[in-house]
């Protein structure tokens, strides 16, 4: 049947959801270009000091400061995608409509999500990494398949992203209120998927530690991926694991929820 | 005397509207309490960056981590007063976008401080806790022969700092009015600003710390005196005099940024729905 079309439609929903607001759109590339240019100052200075951290030369640290720019709305690193109006209709109630409906709860945002993140990496990302490559020393590969197997991981960091997204935001169902959560999401999105450092350049054990981690798979496998560090099929597998595993546990905590919990409102 | 009137009135509605918005954030405390802890851990991975680096290097830019220290303390800590007085402005687009902005508008009350006290924030002490405590890690650990002028320097580079931030969230609030959704704009100011000074000027290039000393002041909330205090070379060189400057720089700052908002507030159509 066409539920595959329903889920594209949701998506496509998504997408133009947010390719509505173009001048909110222009302010983000202007802010993710400055904090771009910002990083990229302290990481040269960095490497400077100590090249070869974390194995990474100059143009390969920079590269990977504006890969980070360009995933920073995409992959709602900070939060701020699905999760939060999925927390706000169940907070006021209205996700019974949703649970009314003949879709599955989890594809549906899924698909709404995924539509977000193309608009964002599309409209927010690429022109942000385009002015990093033209005026700071990248390290970019030239075959094609490089590019195709980097598209790969960020499909995977873009459904590991949500998958963790999804988790907190079913949280409210016991929570009533997402602040917290979302805090939570803040830190811990910001700090494990390698925006303040690439992962590969935290110290000792905490850096291995960090790597396995599911965050692992949204900025620092896809960077790796792009720029050869990494064999790309134990790439996809790592990114593949984490969502199998993390949209497996959203499924079981969603039918936990709907089962036990009493919908808010009148 | 009617300019002073208007000020204190100013202050007052300011203390009414911001008490207000204490008040309902004490309604849950165990909620308050959270978002301030919250609001100081994630203002300090900025920190946790700082010394994420030092773990691996002993120098950035050539300056020691105490040194780094004293750079993100002062910046930090000035932006966090400005974050708590004035930070919420940046829910003006939206008063903006859905009319409500009109309300304001004929309240017998200055308009500037219905805005900075909209939506006060008192979790917004978290960031200037943690600035606070880099500041006085860095005061004790800073290899600095103290001289009287020095030790001047800090409270005034902490005030003038925050009135030079404070500055750009005025006038990033005027830039608003005109550009409603593009409110995102004033956080590479506000936010870019205050991570920038968190890092040595000597990490960056020539053109951009010129930029930011001599176009967009920002150097003055933290990395002029601070070089002065620390007995560094400011890399552009700037006569050592230029050290004391800061209150002129926040002054004409706000100057600047009040003629901006009243610019802006003057060309305010309303939505009109």
């Amino acid at each position: 049947m066409g539920s595959g079309r329903l889920y594209l439609a949701v998506a496509a929903g998504g997408f133009r959801r947010y390719a509505t607001y173009r001048a909110a759109t222009a302010a983000g590339v202007f802010t993710n270009t400055v904090f771009g240019v910002i990083l990229v100052y302290t990481y040269l200075a960095l490497w400077d000091e100590k090249p070869h951290l974390g194995g990474y030369d100059q143009a390969q640290a920079v590269t990977y400061v504006w890969l980070g720019q360009c995933l920073y709305a995409t992959l709602a690193i900070q939060g701020g995608g699905a999760e939060k109006d999925l927390m706000e209709r169940i907070r006021t109630g209205e996700i019974a409509v949703d649970l009314y409906r003949p879709a599955d709860l989890q594809l549906w945002w899924l698909a709404g999500d995924m539509g977000r993140a193309l608009f964002q990496m599309l409209g927010r990302g690429v022109i942000p990494f385009a002015f990093g490559a033209i005026f700071f020393p990248m390290a970019l590969p030239t075959a094609p398949s490089a590019w195709a197997a980097c598209l790969v991981a960020l499909l995977l960091a873009m459904v590991v992203s949500f998958a963790i997204r999804y988790l907190a935001a079913l949280s409210v169902f016991w929570l009533m209120d997402g602040m917290g959560v979302n805090q939570a999401l803040m830190i811990t999105g910001i700090f494990f998927s390698g925006m303040v450092l690439p992962l590969n350049a935290f110290p000792g054990v905490f850096g291995d530690i960090v790597l396995v981690l599911p965050w692992a798979a949204q900025i620092q496998m896809p960077a790796d991926v792009l720029m050869g560090e990494t064999d790309p099929l134990g790439a996809f597998a790592f990114q593949a694991a984490w969502a199998v595993v993390l949209l497996a546990a959203g499924r079981l905590l969603q039918s936990a929820a709907t089962r036990r919990v009493v919908v808010q409102g009148g | 005397m009617g300019e002073r009137h208007a000020l204190a009135e100013g202050l007052r509605a300011y203390g009414l509207i911001a008490g207000m918005w204490v008040r309902s954030s004490m309604t849950y405390r165990t909620s308050f309490v959270v978002t301030v802890f919250g609001n100081l851990v994630v203002t300090a991975l900025d920190f946790v960056a700082i010394l994420l680096m030092f773990s691996q290097v002993d120098s950035l830019g050539g300056w020691s981590l105490p040194e780094v220290a004293f750079l993100y303390g002062l910046s930090a800590t000035a932006f966090g007063i400005a974050d708590l007085v004035l930070g919420s402005m940046d829910v003006l687009g939206g008063r903006i976008r859905d009319g409500s902005f009109d309300t304001l508008l004929v309240r017998p009350a200055p308009v500037l401080a219905q805005v900075g006290a909209d939506h006060f924030a008192l979790r917004r002490l978290g960031r200037i806790t943690q600035g606070a405590v880099v500041l006085g890690y860095a005061l004790v650990s800073v290899d600095v022969d103290w001289s009287a002028p020095k030790v001047l320097l800090v409270p005034v580079m902490v005030v003038s700092g925050a009135a030079i931030f404070s500055a750009l969230f005025v006038a990033g609030a005027a830039f608003q009015i005109f550009a409603q959704d593009a409110a995102e704009v004033q956080n590479a100011f506000t936010y870019g600003g205050t991570t920038l000074l968190q890092y040595p000027p000597t990490v960056f290039g020539k053109d951009l710390v010129r930029g930011v000393t001599f176009m967009l002041p920002l150097a003055f909330v933290n990395w002029v005196s601070a070089a002065y205090v620390l007995g560094r070379p400011y890399p552009i060189g700037l006569p050592s005099w230029a050290a004391f400057m800061s209150p002129l720089v926040a002054a004409a700052c706000c100057a600047l940024a009040g003629l901006a908002w009243r610019a802006g507030l003057r060309s305010y159509r309303s939505t009109g729905s």
